[in-house]
């Protein structure tokens, strides 16, 4: 075993901070849009006429079948072909995640939109509001808030899917790890790093989500 | 949109080659890391449930190492560092004269990954059975060992079926990472496809549609499991 020089690490704390700051505006913009277009999706699922339902359901399924890095290849090799100029991997990527993710988004929200009472639906059709309005100003915001412990544990699984970008070269946190990770030649003590600060992130993110979900069930 | 079509081109050699021996590489690494996911997520999730505190703090500190570092990193772990960290000779012997060494580490590493979220299943499994069995059997004088054996792990195994079904689809998918350390399963022959011919839609698409299908596959084997061993006269369907 060779011995661990950690210096070099220390030297690349500036680029490496970079690269997480790009992770961090990656997967806070995707999950604002997954969680709006995912929303969207679930309540088109549940009460839209059945054929454009049926096509919500498809979407979902359909992302949901195939692996991640599938779609994130997908969209590096379509959206220049639509838009018929290069857009840079972060656009890409950022438009491959928001879609990705709101087919998970929108099982959880469909799940939380089916666990409020059927009478709050009919109360507020009942003063009036058209479906539209209950949705709005009824159903969506109780769904979100009980759902929230699972979206913000879906996005924390996102933060950790964001490392996935290394396979189109967009750099994040990953990507610069593995960057100078290869320049430096300190594989290990790189990757070693690299696990520690996904660990710090992901698990005290993930210990705030529980201390939330205790402090609501016993609110 | 500049794109000149060529569907002809999966089905020509080598590519028609490329993309089974790619379905090929991923049903290897995702059925070993499987059964390896299986044997440790099992336990592990069995060990979260026992009265020892020890057992617990084990199974705890399992679950928590491997779900908080992004498996993408984890495979780099297992392939780049892990080698260099292990004793002289093994570590010499792993680097030098182990064959395959990228397929060998992507299924250890997706394996002890799946094996994690496995472990949180089961133990969901164990406990959703309720404290009535569990006290039940000590009550008639059953041990630990025997409580597990005869009441809980056949009633919990029932239970884990639609999640762990769930934990098939993912482990299929996310073997898609292994082709970051080099093993050439579908979503790595569907690029190398891509690279040599420029047909990218095509090749995505054959991959993908291979992708729902092995999808679909793992659940209509899933059901029929969980039909078979379904108990009479309780909710699940028979």
């Amino acid at each position: 075993m060779r011995n661990l020089d950690w210096s070099a690490v220390v030297h690349a704390l500036p680029f490496l901070w970079q690269g997480l700051q790009t992770s961090f505006v990656l997967v806070a913009l995707a999950m604002a849009g997954g969680i709006l277009l995912g929303t969207m999706i679930a309540v088109v699922r549940l009460s839209a006429p059945r054929p454009v339902a049926a096509l919500a359901a498809g979407y979902v399924n359909g992302l949901r079948s195939i692996p991640l890095i599938m779609v994130i290849f997908w969209f590096y090799l379509l959206v220049p072909l639509f838009i018929g100029r290069p857009v840079g991997a972060f656009t890409s990527a950022l438009i491959a995640f928001t879609l990705f993710e709101a087919a998970y988004y929108a099982e959880i929200m469909r799940a939380g939109i089916n666990g409020i009472s059927r009478g709050q639906m009919a109360a507020a059709l009942a003063i009036g509001m058209t479906g539209m309005q209950a949705y709005r100003y009824v159903v969506l915001p109780q769904a979100l808030r009980r759902m929230a412990p699972i979206l913000l544990t879906q996005s924390i699984a996102l933060f950790q899917d964001s490392s996935l970008v290394y396979v189109i070269g967009l750099h994040d946190f990953m990507t610069s790890i593995g960057i100078v990770a290869n320049r430096e030649a300190r594989l290990i003590e790189f990757y070693l790093f690299a696990a520690l600060v996904y660990f710090a992130i992901c698990f005290s993110a993930s210990r705030a989500v529980k201390r939330l979900q205790h402090r609501m069930l016993t609110a | 949109m500049q794109y000149r079509w060529n569907w002809s081109i999966l089905f020509v050699e080598p590519y028609f080659g490329w993309l089974l021996a790619g379905v090929t590489w991923t049903l290897l690494v995702a059925g070993a890391a499987w059964i390896i996911a299986l044997a440790i997520g099992c336990t592990v999730g069995v060990l979260s449930t026992l009265p020892s505190r020890t057992a617990r703090l084990i199974a705890t500190a399992y679950v928590d190492l491997f779900r908080n570092i992004p498996l993408l990193l984890q495979l780099f772990l297992w392939y780049f560092v892990l080698p260099e960290l292990l004793p002289g000779s093994f570590g010499l012997w792993i680097k030098r004269d182990l064959p395959m060494p990228e397929y060998w580490f992507s299924v250890a590493g997706l394996g002890c990954f799946t094996a994690a979220r496995v472990a949180e299943q089961v133990r969901a499994g164990i406990e959703s059975i309720g404290a009535g069995q569990r006290m039940a059997a000590a009550a008639m004088g059953f041990t630990v060992a025997q409580a597990y054996r005869y009441i809980l792990l056949p009633l919990a195994a029932r239970n884990v079926l639609p999640p762990l079904t769930s934990e098939a689809l993912n482990i299929i998918k996310n073997s898609s990472l292994a082709l970051t350390i080099g093993v050439l399963e579908l979503t790595g022959q569907s690029r190398q496809i891509e690279a040599s011919t420029f047909q990218g839609i095509e090749a995505l698409t054959a991959a993908t549609v291979i992708y729902v299908m092995l999808t679909l596959c793992v659940i209509v084997v899933m059901r029929a499991v969980e039909r078979r061993v379904s108990i009479p006269g309780t909710l699940g369907r028979g």
